[in-house]
């Protein structure tokens, strides 16, 4: 009887196995992953299978495989792949819009037992316009805002991207990035917010 | 099924890594459009970020980030607004190509999808 209550529990733990195989890939070189890492649109559970359109539709494997291989999200490293060139997407489409680039970062250190969080600005302002975050979800000033990470798990804050469309929140590591004994004995030079141009 | 309660409940786990195995970030959009007589509308986060960056839809085009936030009429994609700057048949497919984007499976409801990390970790 033991061994049936033990069953299902191996079970899981072999087909948790099994689903994350393809996520202990490690960093590497784009290749690593091939087109089967994706499934196919007609097998995604969203799109009708019976739609004739679905043969003109790009499948994300074709597209996805070409790019730097991550182990979370779309497996793809985002960051990488526009600060790389892998990707050049447009910036704006009204000719007038003013693009801008922000160099700092800001220091969370209300991290409980984690290591702080520094978030870098310039990769999510080369992504985003500074209205997409200040000042509806995020005051402009440092400190003001009351993030917790439970908000961030309903979708609230850094949650409104992570989680949703940039890296999922299993990711803890690459936010919690400092460890505060570390930063007290070498403190970072302070951040002097500047604007630069956007990478083209 | 009583001598084989074990079983059901491991179908079932078994199952938990098919409920919405969706590309990471695809949006289903369907406040209007099965009442209207069409496939619910998926849209691709990935497509889209290779080709633009997320600032072009959530500052100039105007679109909330936040899935079902946007309330849209198709006649004001037809007129040039929302996904009708681009998808006007020089940008991107025009909104004659009815299947492309209405291409979701009936019954499907609004809200963002992707799999077991969408909305929190899901892995642990």
């Amino acid at each position: 009887m033991r061994a049936l209550i033990a069953t299902p529990g191996l079970l899981l733990v072999a087909a948790v196995a099994a689903a994350t195989a393809v996520a202990q890939t490690p960093d590497g070189a784009p290749g690593d992953l091939t087109a089967d890492n994706w499934l196919p649109l007609a097998e995604d559970g969203l799109h009708d299978a019976d739609n004739p359109a679905l043969e003109i539709l790009q499948e994300p494997g074709a597209a996805l495989s070409r790019l730097p291989p991550d182990v979370a999200g779309n497996m793809v490293r985002w960051v990488d792949a526009l600060r790389d060139g892998y990707i050049q997407p447009r910036t704006n489409i009204y000719p007038e819009t003013d693009i801008q680039i922000l160099d700092s970062e800001v220091i969370m250190r209300r991290t409980g037992d984690r290591p702080w969080v520094v978030f870098p600005h310039r990769p999510h302002s080369e992504w985003l316009d500074c209205s997409n975050c200040h000042d509806a979800i995020f005051a402009r000033e440092a400190g003001a805002t009351p993030v917790s990470m439970l908000r961030i798990l309903q979708g609230e804050y850094c949650g409104r991207c992570h989680g949703a469309v940039a890296f999922p929140l299993t990711e803890c590591d690459r936010c919690h990035v400092l460890d505060p004994e570390t930063a007290m004995q070498n403190p970072r030079p302070a951040a002097q917010p500047t604007t630069a141009q956007p990478a083209q | 099924m009583r001598r084989h309660p074990w079983l059901l409940f491991t179908l079932l786990l078994s199952g938990l890594p098919l409920v919405a195995p969706a590309e990471y970030g695809d949006v289903v959009l369907n406040h209007r459009s099965e009442k209207e007589g069409m496939r619910p509308v998926i849209f691709p986060h990935w497509f889209h970020r290779i080709r633009f960056r997320c600032k072009v839809c959530h500052h100039e085009l105007g679109f909330e980030m936040r899935a079902g936030g946007n309330d849209i009429s198709m006649r004001e994609i037809v007129d040039g607004r929302y996904c009708g700057l681009c998808h006007n048949g020089e940008v991107a497919w025009s909104t004659e190509n009815c299947d492309l984007c209405h291409s979701g499976r009936p019954g499907l409801q609004t809200g963002i999808r992707g799999g077991h990390e969408t909305l929190g970790p899901g892995r642990w």
